[in-house]
């Protein structure tokens, strides 16, 4: 009989395996470059493609025929916002993942569980006690995703376990404490900024903080990196805390790593985008689909599809209706509130 | 050797374990029986360190289990329960593999070796389970699963294994095969068995050592004859037992005697 021909994931083979994962992750990887390459050609104001090519792949050395006010564009707008989309896509897409491998649910999504809620309401309050100190956003933004991944984990334990039910219901009742502290904050602030900051809270790259992109970056990438190299012993947490007790995973280790490092890249991408949804539903639930459940590759696939994701998310919103601009969480919303009623029915 | 000694465990004010005593030792396969809420898989689980004993010692080869990191005590000590709800697609091979993590040479990233291949396709053979390697484990019966289970906990190579209820939900056919597996493990390369179960005539046949629980206490350890009388059955059990010997292995056979039976 032949092997994995009843399989419902077509390309999933018997495991995984580090060839298939070097390939997936080279393809994505590649995947990635390209659309960076190519979003960078596209938005409102239209640059001559040969000479913007030429100045990104000199990676700015040279001007390439660019007039000053183009190079700018490309350089000081265009790119710094398509890099911070990379990073917040690969930041959500890989907590997405880490969160449902630990908490055994395809459904389990920083957004929905109300910790981009917990990002925001701390990225908030650093605004409005610390406005001038570009730094105390990312790190209060941490310490909210932290406090709100702790809430909903306790919420969500019953004595039996967290049920997929049970740990959706904790993650709507801490979203919504948390939005109504986030209206309370918002009547706070003067009037003006009120527009700009209601499109934050849905998930914004137009008035993307270029200041917090390198540390967006770096969080991303080691967050990832981080995350990888415990997939092992993510892998048995997927089958039950029990079973993984029994073949030696060191469960509680694991737990604190996975709300630390998911928590960094929750908090990391909101304080620089807001809360941008479903990334870490959509993204996960297709690596999981394509390349199977071991998280040695759907991890880092996850990292480098949630970037490429968003990309794209992200140039749709800012060219569909140009010059005017959407929200990416709009946009990220529109694709994955269908899969995720997808997933729940089936669930 | 692994060792429980005076095993108390408290869950609030009750006492599920009481200063219970059980000794694994090599080659062994020591059955577990008793009525529900007896103690027994509490007993089971805390020979592992899943729940910590209020008093008393647990001793793996003589050293205290506390001493032993969590890698280290799975490497020796596997686990065989009723396996968990899947909520994501993995196949048997995936799931055989995991007994191998306690091999890895780190806890995080890190691929199979050769050798951890080739352990989980001999014991994928001996479960029967070869052809269906490439399935999904949500695909399989629950007979299947529950030999992949076994298969798993086999693939550690773990010198002592503890089943708890391994046969419920099988049939007969498959819950010989299973004990068989487990007689064998212990046979050939001296692994030392804990299996607990509500089936007396199971125990009967494949115990060499059969241990009687009570409200949290070993009341009686020794072969089946000796544990196995209609005296001790009806102290523990509180039912009446016809106690003959089995036509072919001539080991003890117990048969309930219901009062309804007495009209006969």
């Amino acid at each position: 009989m032949p092997v994995a021909a009843t399989s419902n994931f077509p390309i999933q083979q018997n495991r995984a395996t580090l060839r298939k994962t070097v390939v997936a992750c080279g393809a994505l990887l590649s995947a990635l470059l390209l659309a960076i390459l190519v979003t960078s050609l596209v938005g409102s104001e239209r640059l001559p493609s040969g000479g913007a090519l030429c100045a990104l792949v000199s990676l700015g050395t040279n001007q390439c025929g660019l007039t000053s006010d183009q190079f700018d564009i490309l350089f000081q707008i265009r790119l710094p916002r398509i890099l911070l989309a990379a990073a917040v896509g690969g930041s959500l897409a890989t907590a997405g993942a880490s969160y449902q491998a630990l908490l055994r649910n395809p459904l389990a999504e920083p957004y929905l569980l109300g910790i981009s809620n917990g990002a925001a309401v701390g990225t908030m309050l650093a605004l409005v006690f610390f406005g001038r100190l570009e730094w105390s956003r990312p790190l209060m933004a941490f310490a909210g995703a932290l406090l709100a991944t702790f809430a909903v984990y306790r919420l969500a334990r019953g004595k039996v376990g967290a049920s997929p039910e049970r740990l959706i219901l904790a993650g709507v009742i801490v979203t919504t404490l948390l939005s109504s502290v986030i209206v309370f904050v918002t009547t706070l602030m003067d009037a003006t900024r009120i527009r700009s900051f209601t499109f934050w809270l849905l998930g914004d790259l137009s008035g993307a903080s270029r200041g917090l992109l390198p540390l967006a970056l770096a969080i991303t990438i080691t967050g990832a990196i981080a995350l990888t190299f415990n997939a092992r012993s993510l892998n048995l947490l997927m089958l039950g805390e029990r079973d993984a007790f029994d073949l030696g995973v060191e469960v509680g280790r694991i737990r604190i790593i996975v709300f630390v490092v998911a928590s960094l890249l929750v908090g990391s991408s909101v304080a620089a985008s807001g809360s941008v949804g479903y990334v870490g539903l959509v993204v996960p639930h297709l690596a999981r689909l394509s390349l199977g459940s071991d998280n040695r590759i759907s991890i880092p696939s996850a990292a480098l599809g949630g970037a490429l994701f968003v990309i794209v998310a992200d140039t749709i919103a800012r060219t569909v209706i140009a010059p005017r601009e959407l929200p990416v969480g709009a946009i990220t919303a529109l694709i994955g509130a269908p899969l995720f009623i997808y997933l729940l029915k089936r669930s | 050797m692994l060792e429980a000694r005076d095993l108390t465990i408290q869950y609030g004010d009750r006492k599920a374990v009481d200063t219970a005593s059980l000794l694994l030792r090599p080659g062994i396969v020591t059955a577990l029986i008793g009525p529900n809420g007896a103690g027994k898989s509490t007993l089971l689980r805390s020979l592992n360190g899943q729940i910590r004993p209020a008093a008393g010692k647990i001793l793996l080869n003589d050293e205290p289990l506390e001493k032993f990191t969590r890698r280290s005590i799975a490497k020796q000590i596997a686990v065989v329960a009723q396996e968990a709800e899947l909520r994501f697609p993995v196949s048997v091979l995936e799931f055989v593999l995991g007994g191998r993590f306690v091999w890895a040479s780190s806890s995080g990233w890190g691929w199979e070796s050769e050798r951890d291949i080739e352990v989980a396709e001999t014991v994928l053979k001996e479960t029967d389970l070869s052809e269906l390697s490439g399935r999904l484990m949500s695909e399989l019966s629950g007979g299947e699963r529950q030999r992949a289970v076994l298969a798993r906990a086999l693939a550690t190579e773990a010198e002592f294994l503890l089943l708890d209820e391994p046969t419920a939900n099988l049939d007969m056919s498959h819950q010989a095969t299973l004990l068989s597996l487990v007689k064998q493990r212990c046979d050939e390369r001296r692994a030392a068995a804990l299996v607990v179960t509500h089936d007396i005539n199971l125990a009967s046949q494949f115990a060499d050592v059969v241990v009687l629980m009570k409200a949290g206490q070993a009341v009686k350890t020794g072969n089946s004859a000796e544990v196995l009388t209609p005296e001790l059955l009806l102290e523990v059990f509180q039912v009446n037992v016809l106690v003959d010997a089995h036509p072919v292995s001539g080991v003890p056979r117990v048969t309930p005697v219901h009062e309804t039976f007495r009209h006969f």
